[in-house]
């Protein structure tokens, strides 16, 4: 008889914790007669906050539990502690707004914390098994959100595209999962590393399974040209959907790509290197050259954030220690410019109902000065432009390509950066160079709104004067994650 | 010596007086005349303080002097570190002097939003005092773009009918320019460890690898000089932009180009200089005969003043890429002496903009934009002449076929400003609005009478800007020189065969501009030609102003 060994609890308690305060909540909110929304909403975010502190009490060293498929290291705190900050700004941003939108369902919040649960255990993952495990957590409760506006034909539609595209990414992801099972005997990520790296030459399955695996992934972070879903789930679903969307699940997607380039293909970078390099081109291409046309400003921002994640592939296919601590830096700051913005779109309403066009935002540096300065500010970081903190985010990207010689990649990416400053540059044009038009955006009031758009603008204007704190606990993350040289 | 951190003050005072700004509340009367109360006095105070640490600047060291250096980017030898030499002071010193002249110059033509107008404006004098001062690639590159935030509001708020078009045009071209560098500026990070550039300046760079990063710095210098044939942008954001805009523009704008060739491209890439320069004299030829030929048709007085510019940049990047002591002096003085007379130039048709939003005439008027036309031409006496002799000077050592096809320029420069001071002042009175016309006032005597004073001076009495500068420029040269030495050795068999064939034929027969087998000749003696050129250039100024 094997003898039953209770796994080591403690590097997962931040998940366990989470998991348990979620259905807590869930059981709150169904014993209560009226609509718990805020109180649950509330509750989700200490929750979130509670979380996020023992995340940043456990994650210092690398311990690994559940018999190695469960890992807790720096690298996981970092994006972690990325993605619960994301989380809990999403909820937050999300109070007033259900409110409006008659989406006050406490199940709203509730299923963002699943999703949460779904993201931190994907981070997490060193096995095939917990890692498709934590991808479906995720994936489930966005499906849902996606389409929580039921009686909105746009969001339905959105819901159901990017959940039967999900199930076709998931597909694939598993029978490459399978197939890199079938090739190697494992499912543990460090076992595979250790038998790939011995491996030689690599058989052809192993390469079909890495693939297969990379577009589920890329699935996920929407990188083209697995993006088709993006443009109408981020303009079907609601506003403050989109946002959660935009920021935590493609950081934590990010974060299991990085994990699984870094271990168990640690030994293949020539083989993945070409693969990320051409999703990076093709996501920055279209990214800036598909936004140019755009009128609405949640498509456009969808075609933003794939670009975004083109950059972020770029430091990816660096395929070393410097491309690792872009890519966190560089979600870092792209987190904060996605708050930022989601914010001030969140304010764009008209008599009590919301606007969505680009050009509703005309006159807005006349009649709300501060609120278009904000925009002024996410914009400009946006494209890139220093002083501000977007630049930085690029530039350690682009500063870990040329390092390890991408010069192509490199330029590339700087021209389409030019490409997309334009349409950035549009959306400041209408706030100030255009007359405004008859009527003005309401006032903006929300006050927890205000405090978002106004921290993430000051933090975007300010991080060139403090990088360290960031730079310094990026530079210490990076270092946990296991870099395998290529063979 | 000054004991605090005096150029960091330099640099973030303006946004001291931005943060301020920021404050002001109250009806629009109130906010209007306060926000311009504080940029002016704020940029007068950045101006003290700037004239303060030029007393306090050591003219005969060719060292960076007021050196800061702090820790930035934490795991990354980058760091914030400023400084100063006889180059870059002179920089500092033309952006703070223009800084309060724009500031007073859109006293009354802006009316509305003036407080985002001071804030551009003082915000655009921090970064471009930042960039001047910065001795760290970075940090020069991060103040070099961030340019483009203040200006691109500037030009698409306040500007004119195609505002929208021009400063689109402006920011996508020189943004294109600049993220080439950027690459560039990191490989050199990646490859040799540091971005501080005195360490850069004493790197030895395979040549090959520095012909790839000169071309990359190039594509962000040619087009902020703006070098043909990339320089469209110029005349659309010249026409367009308020006319303190344009003076800031045309002042210190348009120089960051070229103190990015003296500053960056020659001293860390000295080989590639040398390779490209014969390139460099055909596009500035071209520059300067073509831009002036095209502002002798302009009917629209900025847009031939915006022409005039790109053909006086062509004379800096001939001195530059001429690469001897005259060369460096004459592209120095060009670009100070053209931040004061083309500001003042754009000034004048502010002038006439703000009273008629046309043009026409009145005497104290019309002796101002005189002063200011003819020193543009380059007469003797002027601040102008100067540049431009020192530059042809220069030239005449390296290449005698660039040097008499830039002198054409000179000529065609006399054309056409003399042809636009005739239809502006000697006109016939047709309008009656124009007649009408009253003549400057107090405020604009008060800008104007410290630029004519600046003109004359630096006419009049050129070595107290030379002599500071001289060392830093040494500087430079010294580094060159080894590149340039080779060159002429590998050069000089193939140049003495060629000079017993050309002693026979006459000097006019040399066909094109900038072929390697001339620019031998003329480089095998350089010790020689100074003397005979020395009058050349002249006669031919005298006989122009007659």
């Amino acid at each position: 008889m094997i003898p039953f060994i209770a796994p080591d609890l403690m590097p997962a308690f931040p998940e366990i914790s989470l998991a348990i305060l979620a259905l807590m909540l869930l059981m709150f909110g169904v014993s209560r007669k009226e609509e718990p929304f805020q109180a649950v909403s509330n509750l989700s975010i200490f929750a979130l906050l509670a979380v996020g502190a023992m995340i940043c009490r456990y994650c210092g060293e690398t311990v690994t539990t559940f018999n190695g498929m469960f890992i807790s290291d720096s690298f996981g705190g970092f994006m972690k502690m990325l993605v619960i900050a994301g989380s809990a700004v999403s909820i937050l941003m999300a109070a007033k707004y259900a409110e409006r939108q008659r989406i006050m369902r406490f199940e709203y919040p509730i299923l963002i914390l699943f999703a949460t649960l779904g993201m931190l255990l994907m981070i997490s993952a060193n096995d095939l098994i917990s890692l498709y495990m934590g991808l479906e957590m995720q994936s489930l409760p966005l499906y849902v959100l996606a389409a929580i506006q039921r009686d909105s034909i746009k969001s339905t539609e959105g819901g159901l595209k990017y959940f039967v595209l999900g199930a076709l990414s998931s597909g694939m992801l598993l029978y490459g999962a399978s197939l890199l099972y079938g090739y190697t005997g494992v499912t543990n990520f460090d076992k595979m590393a250790t038998i790939l790296a011995a491996s030689a030459p690599l058989s052809l399955g192993v390469i079909v399974g890495m693939v297969m695996l990379i577009s589920g992934l890329a699935f996920k972070i929407s990188a083209v040209p697995f993006h088709m879903w993006t443009p109408d789930v981020y303009e079907g679903a609601p506003t403050s959907v989109t946002a959660f969307f935009a920021i935590a699940p493609k950081i934590a997607a990010l974060a299991l790509l990085t994990r699984v380039f870094m271990g168990p293909f640690g030994s293949m970078v020539a083989e993945w290197q070409q693969i990320v390099v051409v999703l990076a081109i093709a996501s920055m291409v279209l990214g800036s050259v598909a936004a140019i046309g755009q009128t609405n400003i949640k498509r456009l921002l969808a075609y933003s954030s794939i670009g975004n994640m083109g950059y972020a592939l770029v430091g990816l296919a660096s395929a070393s220690a410097e491309g690792v601590k872009a890519v966190m830096i560089f979600s870092a700051i792209y987190m904060v410019m996605t708050i930022g913005t989601f914010a001030i779109v969140l304010m764009m309403k008209q008599r009590e109902r919301m606007l969505e066009e680009i050009a509703d935002l005309s006159g807005l540096g006349v009649r709300q000065p501060m609120l278009a300065l904000a925009m002024t500010v996410m914009m400009f970081s946006m494209a890139g432009i220093p002083p501000l903190a977007g630049f930085f985010g690029k530039l350690f990207v682009f500063q870990a390509a040329v390092a390890q010689g991408l010069y192509w990649l490199a330029v590339i990416g700087v021209i389409t950066s030019v490409i997309a400053a334009y349409y950035y540059l549009r959306i400041i044009k209408v706030m100030y160079f255009e007359e405004a038009g008859d009527e003005s955006l309401d006032p903006a009031t929300d006050v927890r709104l205000n405090v978002l758009a106004g921290v993430s603008t000051v933090a975007m204007l300010l991080f060139i004067a403090l990088p360290g704190p960031l730079l310094a606990s990026a530079d210490a993350a990076a270092k946990s994650i296991a870099i395998f040289k290529p063979k | 010596m000054i004991s605090f951190p005096i150029l960091s003050l330099l640099v973030f005072l303006p946004l001291a007086g931005v943060l301020f700004l920021l404050f002001v509340r109250g009806d629009a009367e109130t906010v209007a005349r306060n926000s311009r109360n504080t940029a002016l006095l704020t940029s007068l105070f950045t101006f003290g303080l700037s004239i303060y640490m030029y007393m306090g600047f050591d003219g005969t060291s060719a060292e960076l002097q007021f050196v800061e250096k702090l820790p930035w980017l934490p795991g990354l030898n980058i760091n914030y570190k400023v400084g100063v030499d006889g180059i870059s002071i002179f920089f500092v010193l033309l952006s703070t002097f223009l800084t309060p002249i724009c500031i007073l110059a859109s006293w009354e033509s802006i009316e509305h939003r003036v407080k985002e107008y001071m804030i551009s404006f003082l915000l655009l004098e921090t970064m471009m005092l930042g960039m001047f001062c910065a001795v760290d690639l970075m940090l020069f590159y991060i103040f070099f773009e961030g340019v483009l935030i203040p200006m691109f509001v500037i030009i698409g708020v306040w500007g004119g009918k195609r505002r929208v078009y021009s400063a689109f045009k402006f920011f996508l071209y020189t943004l294109l320019g600049s993220v080439l560098m950027l690459l560039a500026i990191l490989y050199l990070y990646n490859t040799y460890g540091t971005t501080d550039i005195p360490e850069l300046s004493n790197l030895a760079i395979p040549a090959n690898v520095q012909k790839w990063l000169w071309l990359a710095f190039l594509a962000s210098f040619a087009v902020k000089v703006p070098m043909w044939p990339v320089h469209t942008w110029l005349p659309d954001a010249h026409v367009e932009a308020p006319t303190a805009g344009s003076v800031i523009l045309a002042g210190v704008l348009l120089k960051m180009g070229g103190y990015g060739f003296l500053r960056l491209s020659l001293p860390v890439f000295p080989d590639a200089s040398v390779y490209y320069a014969p390139w460099i004299f055909g596009f500035s030829v071209i520059a300067v005969i073509y831009t002036s030929l095209v502002a002798l048709a302009q009917e629209d007085m900025k847009k031939l003043i915006a022409y005039s510019s790109v053909a006086h940049m062509g004379f800096v990047t001939i001195g530059i890429f001429a690469m001897n002591q005259n060369g460096f002096d004459g592209a120095m003085f060009q670009m100070l002496s053209h931040g004061v007379v083309s500001a003042a130039l754009f000034l004048c048709v502010g002038v006439i903009y703000d009273r008629l939003h046309t043009r026409e005439i009145v005497p104290k008027y019309a002796t101002i934009f005189m002063v200011f036309m003819l020193a543009s031409v380059g007469l003797p006496g002027t601040s102008g002449f100067i540049g431009e002799f020192l530059v042809l000077l220069g030239a005449y050592q390296v290449n005698t076929t660039v040097t008499a096809l830039a002198a054409t320029g000179v000529v065609l420069g006399a054309a056409y400003m003399l042809y636009l001071y005739k239809r502006v002042v000697f006109g016939e009175l047709v309008k009656s609005d124009v007649k009408a016309m009253k003549d400057v006032d107090g405020r604009e005597i008060a800008i104007f009478l410290p630029m004519i004073g600046l003109v004359f001076w630096m006419g009049i009495y050129p070595s107290s800007f030379t002599a500071p500068m001289a060392p830093a420029l040494g500087k430079v040269l010294e580094r060159v020189a080894p590149a340039r030495q080779a060159l002429l050795e590998a050069r000089a068999p193939a140049a003495a065969e060629k000079k017993a064939e050309e002693a026979a034929k006459t000097a006019e027969e040399q066909p094109a501009v900038t072929t390697e087998p001339e620019a031998a000749p003329a480089e095998a003696e350089p010790a020689k030609e100074p003397e005979k050129t020395e009058e050349e250039p002249k006669k031919k100024k005298g006989k122009k102003h007659k």
